[in-house]
C-alpha cells in the first residue's frame, strides 16, 4: 500500500526530477531516479509556498507604499479576519511537510535502511589520501584468491546488485559517487555496510565528501560500470585497467 | 516576569540611584573612555569595530579561495599561489571567523550591548565590569585564532566542525599548534559570550523601565535575549567537547580515537548538539533587528507580536532537537535519520509563520523605501530562498545527495550572508544617527545596497547549480574530476561577482566615513521611531539619560494609532498628551 | 574609575535580586557543561563494559571522605548566609573561611589519592575511563579552587560589612559545585 502510493506520488515528479538533477548528472543507479523524484517534490513543494510569499511580498510593497495624505492602517494582527492570513498557510504547509516527511523516509529506506540480498560484494577501503578496492573477482566472494585490488579506480557490472564494506585506515572520509547518488562516511573503527546497483555503463567520478586533512582536494577516484562482457575481460585480464574503458 | 514588570525595587544603598550620572562629569583619559570603558556603548563600539575587522579578514579569505577556484593554480593578486594545506585553512578560518567572530559579535554582542539598556530605559548593563571582561576575553579568543594562521605547520584546515579524528591528532592534520589554537580560540570566544549572555539575559529581565511589561519590550531585545539563553544552553556540551579535544591533541588522551576506545561521532553530536542551536542564535537577533526597522519604515504595528514571539519559543526549543540533520550519512544509527527528519521538517513550521508574519506586517503601511527599510526587505526575500532550501537538505533521502556539496554551501550563505551582513547593514544604517549623531548618506547607502545584494545572488545561485551537479565542498582544484572540470564557467561568474561586492564595499567605507564628518545632524528621533532610545540625544551620553531615566507607557510599535494627530507615539510619552518634539 | 552601581543594577523588575538571578544563570551554564561531559561518559560507559573493571582500581574511601568534607563544607556556607542575613558581617566571614578550609581539604584528599594512583599507572592516557575519571573530577576540582578564590575575596569584604547579599550568592555557587561532586561520586567510584 505505501508503496503503490510512493510508486504513484514518484510517478508524478519523475520527470521533473529527471529535469533537475538528471540533466545535470546521469541518473545512473537503481535509487538515482527515487532522489532526483525526492527533490523536484520539495522543489515544487517549497517552491510553490516561496513564490507565493514573493508574491504576496512584493505585491504589499507595492500597494502599500508611501503616498502623501494616505495613513497606514492600526491593525494588531490578531483581528480574526486577518489572522486567517496566517492559519490556513500554516495548517496548509503541515500537510506539505507530511507529504515530504512520507517520501522522505520512504527513499532513505530504501537506499540506508535495508540491505538487499547482493550479487556481489566490495571493500572499499579509504586512507589519506586515496582509495583502495577490494573486488570479489570471478567468484563473487570476497577474501578468496581470486580478489582483485585496484587503487582510485572502482570496477562493477551493470546492473549486478552490490554491496559494499567501507572501512577508514585513519581518518572519516566520505565515499560519494554522484551519478549513483550514493554518499556514505568511512569511520575509522568501524565497518559502513550498504548497497548499490549501477543503471548506467560507463566511467564517472568519486570523490571524498569530509574534509580528511591535507589532501582531501585530491581524494578523487574513478568508478567503472561495465557492461558484463567487458567486467568478465577486465577480471580474466587481472584487473589491469583496459584502456577503452578508462579513456571514455 | 510579566506582573512584575511595573515594580521598581529601591536599592538598598540608596545613594547610589542619587548620584548615578554626575559622578561622570569630569574629564576621562582616553584609556578609560574608549579601551578600558565599562560603558555598554563603547563596549558595543568595540565588539563592533572588531567585527567589522574580522569580517574583512574573512572576506578577503573567501577573496582568495574563490580566485584559487575559479583560476586554479595561478598566483592570486595580493595573496600568491596557493597550496593545498593553505586553501583547507583559508576555509576553515573563514569559516569559523565568519560565525563565531563575526556573526555573533556583530548581531549579538554588538547591537545587544548598544540596545538593551537603551530601549528598556536603563543607564547601563546591570554587570559593567563582567561585560568589558567579556570584550577583553573576546579580543584576546581573536587575537589568538589570528596568531593560529602563522605559527609553524599553517592554520588548521580541519574545517570548521573540526571532526576528529582529524582534528585531534597532529599525524593526520599536520598542524599541531594551528589546531590546538583554534581550539582554544573558538573556546575562549565561548566563555566570553557566556558572560556576555549572563548580562544580557538579568539586564532585559530586571533593568527595565518602570511600566515596560513583558510584551511592551521590543522585539530585537526579545530575539537577542532568547538567543542567548539558546547560546547557553546549548554551548555547554561543546565546551566540555572542547576540553577533551584539547586534550587529545596535547596530552594524548584518546576521547575521539577509535583505536584506543574513544568515539569519534562522538565529537560529532556535541558540535551538532550546539551547531544546530547556534544557527538560530544568529538568525534570531537579525529577525529582531529587521522587525524593528520594518514597523518603523512601514509606520505599522507588529503583525501580531504574540504569536511571533511565541514562533520564536518554538524555534528555540525545537532547534535542540534536530542536530542530527547534519549526520545523516555520517554513520548513525540509520533508523535515527527518520526521527531527525520529522524533526527538522517541524521547525519549518514556526519559522515559516514568523516570515509570513513579517510580510504580513507590510499589509496596509505606509511604506518609506530608506536603506535601512531597503536592508530589512532584502533580508526577508533572501533568507526565504536560505530557508527553504533547507528543506532540501532535511529530507534525509535527498540529502544523501546533497550532503556536503555546494547545494549545502548555498543553503548557508543564503541564510548567512542575510543575517550577518545584511542584517548587521539594516542595523547598522538604522541605528547610526543613533550611534554617531549624524545621518547617513541615502544615495550611497542605496548603491552599497544594489551593489552588494545584487553580486551576493550572482555568487550564490551559481553555487546551488555546482552543488546540484554533484560538486563536493573544500575542494582546492576542481580540474582533478573529469565530471566536473567542465563548470569551469560557473566558477569564474561566482567569483566575479564577488570581485564586484567586494569593490562596492567602498562605497560604504566611504559613505561611512564622510557621514561621519559631514552629514547631517540627525536630532534624537530622525526616523521618528516610538522605542526609547530615540528619546534621548544622539550620540547618548553615558548615563543614557542625564535628565533622568524615562518611564514606560505603551508597547513598541504604537504606529498610526487612530484619532492621534502624529503617526507615532513614542513609549515613553505619558498618555493623552501630544508627543514632544 | 569611580565605584557606583549603574541605576541598572539596582532594578528588580523580576523581584528577584539580580546578583542572584545572575548567579542562577552562571549555574545554569555549568549545569549543561557538565551535563555534557557527563552524558559523553554514561554512553561509552554503557557501551564498554570492560570499564567496570577499571574503575574498581578507584579507591571509594577517598571519594566517600571528599563528599563528607565537601557536604560539611556546604554547611557551613548555608550558616554564614544565615549569620550574613543577620548582617553579622564578622561571623559570616569567619565560615566562609571554614568552608573554604572544607575546599582545600578536598584538594589535598585529592591529591593524595590522584598520586597514589598515578604511581600505580593509572594516567590519564591509560585508557578510557581514566580519561573521563581525570577530566571530570579535574573539571570539578578547578571549580572548588575557583569557588575558594572567589571565597576569601567575598570573606575579605564581609568582614567589613561589605556586598553582604553577595554571601549568600557563593553559597549558591558552592551548593551548585558540591551537587555536582555528588554526581561524579557515584558515576566514577561507586558504579561498578
Ligand atoms: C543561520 C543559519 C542557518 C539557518 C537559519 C538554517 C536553517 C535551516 N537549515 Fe541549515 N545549515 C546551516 C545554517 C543554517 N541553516 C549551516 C551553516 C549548515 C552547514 C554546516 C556545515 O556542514 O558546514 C547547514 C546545513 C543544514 C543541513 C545539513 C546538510 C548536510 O550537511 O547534509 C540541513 C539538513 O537538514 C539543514 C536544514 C535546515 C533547515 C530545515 C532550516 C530551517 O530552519 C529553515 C526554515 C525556513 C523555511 C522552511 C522557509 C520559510 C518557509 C516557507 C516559505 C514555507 C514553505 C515551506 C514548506 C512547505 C516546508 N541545514
Ligand atoms: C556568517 C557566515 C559566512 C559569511 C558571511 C560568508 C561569506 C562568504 N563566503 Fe563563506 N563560509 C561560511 C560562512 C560564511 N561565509 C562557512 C561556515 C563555511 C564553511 C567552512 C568549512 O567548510 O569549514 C564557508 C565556506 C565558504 C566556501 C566554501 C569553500 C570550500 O568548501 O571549498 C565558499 C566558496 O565559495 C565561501 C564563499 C563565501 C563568499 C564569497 C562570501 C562573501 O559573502 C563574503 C563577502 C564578505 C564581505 C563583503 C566582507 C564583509 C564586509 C563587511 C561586513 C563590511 C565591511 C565594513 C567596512 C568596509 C567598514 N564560503
Ligand atoms: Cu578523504 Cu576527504
Ligand atoms: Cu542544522
Amino acid at each position: 500500500m505505501l508503496q503503490g502510493i510512493y510508486d504513484f506520488i514518484k510517478g508524478i515528479f519523475e520527470p521533473l526530477g529527471d529535469y533537475l538533477i538528471g540533466s545535470l548528472v546521469p541518473v545512473g543507479s537503481s535509487f538515482a531516479g527515487d532522489i532526483d523524484s525526492l527533490i523536484a517534490l520539495v522543489a515544487v513543494f517549497v517552491g510553490f509556498w516561496g513564490l507565493l510569499a514573493y508574491i504576496m511580498f512584493f505585491f504589499l510593497i507595492f500597494r502599500y507604499r508611501r503616498k502623501e495624505g494616505v495613513r497606514a492602517q492600526y491593525v494588531t494582527g490578531e483581528e480574526k479576519n486577518l489572522k486567517r492570513w496566517i492559519s490556513w498557510p500554516h495548517a496548509a504547509i503541515i500537510a506539505c511537510d507530511l507529504v515530504i516527511v512520507f517520501m522522505a523516509v520512504m527513499v532513505w529506506y530504501n537506499v540506508k535502511q535495508r540491505l538487499p540480498e547482493p550479487d556481489a560484494t566490495v571493500r572499499i577501503v579509504a586512507q589519506q589520501w586515496a582509495w583502495n578496492f577490494v573486488h570479489p573477482g570471478p567468484d563473487g566472494v570476497l577474501d578468496t584468491d581470486d580478489d582483485i585490488d585496484s587503487f582510485n579506480e572502482l570496477h562493477v557490472q551493470d546492473g549486478l546488485t552490490y554491496q559494499y564494506e567501507l572501512v577508514s585506515k585513519d581518518v572519516i572520509h566520505d565515499f560519494s559517487v554522484p551519478v549513483w547518488r550514493l554518499k556514505q562516511d568511512a569511520i575509522p573503527g568501524r565497518i559502513m555496510k550498504g548497497w548499490f546497483q549501477p543503471t548506467k555503463t560507463g566511467s564517472f567520478d568519486i570523490q571524498c565528501a569530509e574534509m580528511c586533512g591535507i589532501g582531501h582536494g585530491i581524494m578523487g577516484a574513478r568508478v567503472v560500470i561495465e557492461t558484463p562482457e567487458e567486467h568478465a575481460a577486465w577480471m580474466s585480464n587481472g584487473g589491469s585497467k583496459l584502456a577503452s574503458v578508462v579513456e571514455r | 516576569m510579566a506582573e512584575a514588570g511595573t515594580a521598581t525595587i529601591e536599592s538598598q544603598d540608596a545613594h547610589v540611584v542619587s548620584h548615578g550620572h554626575d559622578e561622570h562629569h569630569h574629564e576621562q583619559s582616553f584609556w578609560s573612555k574608549y579601551i578600558f570603558s565599562v560603558d555598554h556603548k563603547v563596549i558595543a563600539m568595540q565588539y563592533m569595530f572588531t567585527g567589522i575587522v574580522m569580517a574583512l579578514i574573512g572576506g578577503y579569505m573567501s577573496y582568495v579561495f574563490r580566485m584559487q577556484l575559479a583560476y586554479p593554480g595561478e598566483s592570486v593578486p595580493g595573496y600568491g599561489a596557493v597550496s593545498q594545506g593553505e586553501y583547507n585553512a583559508m576555509v576553515t578560518n573563514h569559516g569559523t571567523i565568519m560565525i563565531f567572530w563575526v556573526a555573533m559579535p556583530m548581531l549579538i554582542a554588538a547591537f545587544g550591548n548598544y540596545l538593551i539598556p537603551l530601549m528598556i530605559g536603563a543607564d547601563d548593563m546591570v554587570f559593567p565590569r563582567i561585560n568589558r571582561l567579556s570584550y577583553q576575553i573576546f579580543l584576546v579568543s581573536a587575537v589568538i585564532l589570528l596568531v593560529s594562521l602563522f605559527v609553524p605547520g599553517g592554520g588548521f584546515g580541519g574545517a570548521w566542525t573540526a571532526y576528529p579524528p582529524l582534528s585531534a591528532n597532529a599525524e593526520y592534520n599536520l598542524t599541531p599548534l594551528g589546531a590546538q589554537l583554534w581550539i582554544v580560540a573558538v573556546a575562549l570566544e565561548f566563555v566570553a559570550f557566556l558572560l556576555g549572555g549572563i548580562n544580557f539575559i538579568t539586564t532585559l529581565m530586571n533593568s527595565r523601565a518602570p511600566g515596560m511589561k513583558m510584551y511592551d519590550i521590543p522585539m530585537v531585545l526579545w530575539m537577542i535575549v532568547i538567543a542567548s539563553v539558546l547560546f547557553m544552553a546549548s554551548v555547554g556540551p561543546l565546551i566540555a567537547g572542547a576540553v577533551m579535544l584539547f586534550m587529545d591533541q596535547s596530552i594524548g588522551t584518546g576521547f575521539f580515537d577509535p583505536n584506543r576506545g574513544g568515539d569519534p561521532i562522538l565529537w560529532q553530536h556535541l558540535f551538532w548538539f550546539f551547531g544546530h542551536p547556534e544557527v538560530y542564535v544568529v538568525l534570531l537577533p537579525a529577525m529582531g533587528i529587521v522587525a524593528d526597522v520594518m514597523c518603523t519604515f512601514a509606520r505599522k504595528k507588529l503583525f501580531n507580536y504574540k504569536l511571533i514571539l511565541f514562533t520564536v519559543f518554538a524555534t528555540g526549543i525545537i532547534s535542540f532537537f534536530v542536530w542530527a540533520h547534519h549526520q545523516f550519512v555520517a554513520g548513525i544509527d540509520p533508523r535515527m535519520a527518520n526521527v531527525f527528519t520529522v524533526t527538522t521538517l517541524i521547525i519549518s513550521i514556526p519559522i515559516a509563520e514568523m516570515l509570513f508574519l513579517y510580510i504580513a506586517t507590510l499589509y496596509g503601511g505606509s511604506i518609506q523605501l530608506t536603506t535601512p527599510m531597503l536592508w530589512a526587505l532584502a533580508f526577508i526575500a533572501e533568507f526565504l530562498i536560505g530557508g527553504v532550501t533547507g528543506i532540501f537538505l532535511g529530507a534525509s533521502g535527498a540529502d544523501i545527495y546533497f550532503h556536503d556539496t555546494y547545494f549545502v554551501l548555498a543553503h548557508f550563505h543564503y541564510t548567512f550572508f542575510p543575517i550577518a551582513i545584511i542584517g548587521f547593514f539594516c542595523g547598522l544604517t538604522y541605528w547610526f544617527p543613533k550611534m554617531f549623531g549624524k545621518m547617513m548618506n541615502e544615495t550611497l547607502g542605496k548603491i552599497h545596497f544594489w551593489g552588494t545584494v545584487i553580486p551576493f545572488n550572482c555568487i550564490f545561485i551559481p553555487l546551488f547549480i555546482l552543488g546540484a551537479a554533484g560538486q563536493n565542498r573544500r575542494i582546492y582544484n576542481f580540474q582533478n574530476y573529469p565530471d566536473l572540470a567542465g563548470l569551469q564557467d560557473l566558477r569564474i561568474f561566482a567569483t566575479t561577482a564577488l570581485l564586484v561586492m567586494l569593490a562596492f564595499q567602498a562605497v560604504f567605507l566611504i559613505n561611512f566615513v564622510v557621514s561621519l564628518i559631514k552629514g547631517k545632524p540627525a536630532g534624537k528621533n530622525p526616523w521618528k521611531s516610538n522605542t526609547l532610545e530615540w528619546t534621548t540625544q544622539s550620540p547618548p551620553p553615558h548615563g543614557n539619560w542625564p535628565e533622568g531615566l524615562p518611564n514606560c507607557y505603551r508597547g513598541p510599535y504604537e504606529y498610526s494609532v487612530p484619532g492621534r494627530e502624529e503617526d507615532y507615539w513614542p513609549q515613553n510619552v505619558p498618555p493623552d498628551t501630544a508627543p514632544a518634539e | 574609575m569611580s565605584a557606583t552601581r549603574p541605576i541598572a543594577t539596582t532594578r528588580s523588575a523580576t523581584g528577584i535580586p539580580t546578583g542572584k538571578l545572575a548567579v542562577w544563570w552562571v549555574v545554569g551554564s555549568e549545569i549543561v557543561i557538565f551535563g555534557g561531559l557527563l552524558m559523553a561518559y554514561l554512553m561509552h560507559r554503557l557501551g564498554h563494559p570492560e570499564w567496570a573493571d577499571y574503575a574498581s582500581h578507584t579507591n571509594p574511601w577517598f571519594g566517600g571522605v571528599n563528599t563528607f568534607v565537601l557536604l560539611t563544607s556546604s554547611l557551613s556556607a548555608v550558616l554564614a548566609h544565615h549569620a550574613a542575613e543577620k548582617g553579622d558581617g564578622k561571623r559570616a566571614a569567619r565560615f566562609l573561611y571554614f568552608t573554604c578550609l572544607g575546599g582545600l581539604i578536598f584538594i589535598g584528599i585529592k591529591s593524595v589519592e590522584w598520586y597514589i594512583e598515578i604511581s600505580h599507572g593509572y594516567t590519564i592516557t591509560a585508557n578510557g575511563f581514566w580519561q573521563f575519571y581525570y577530566t571530570a573530577a579535574g573539571l570539578h576540582a578547578l571549580h572548588v579552587i575557583g569557588g575558594c578564590i572567589i571565597m576569601l575575596i567575598i570573606a575579605a569584604d564581609a568582614k567589613k560589612q561589605l556586598e553582604l547579599h553577595r554571601v549568600e550568592l557563593i553559597g549558591i555557587y558552592w551548593h551548585f559545585v558540591d551537587i555536582v561532586w555528588i554526581f561524579l561520586f557515584p558515576l566514577l567510584y561507586i558504579a561498578k
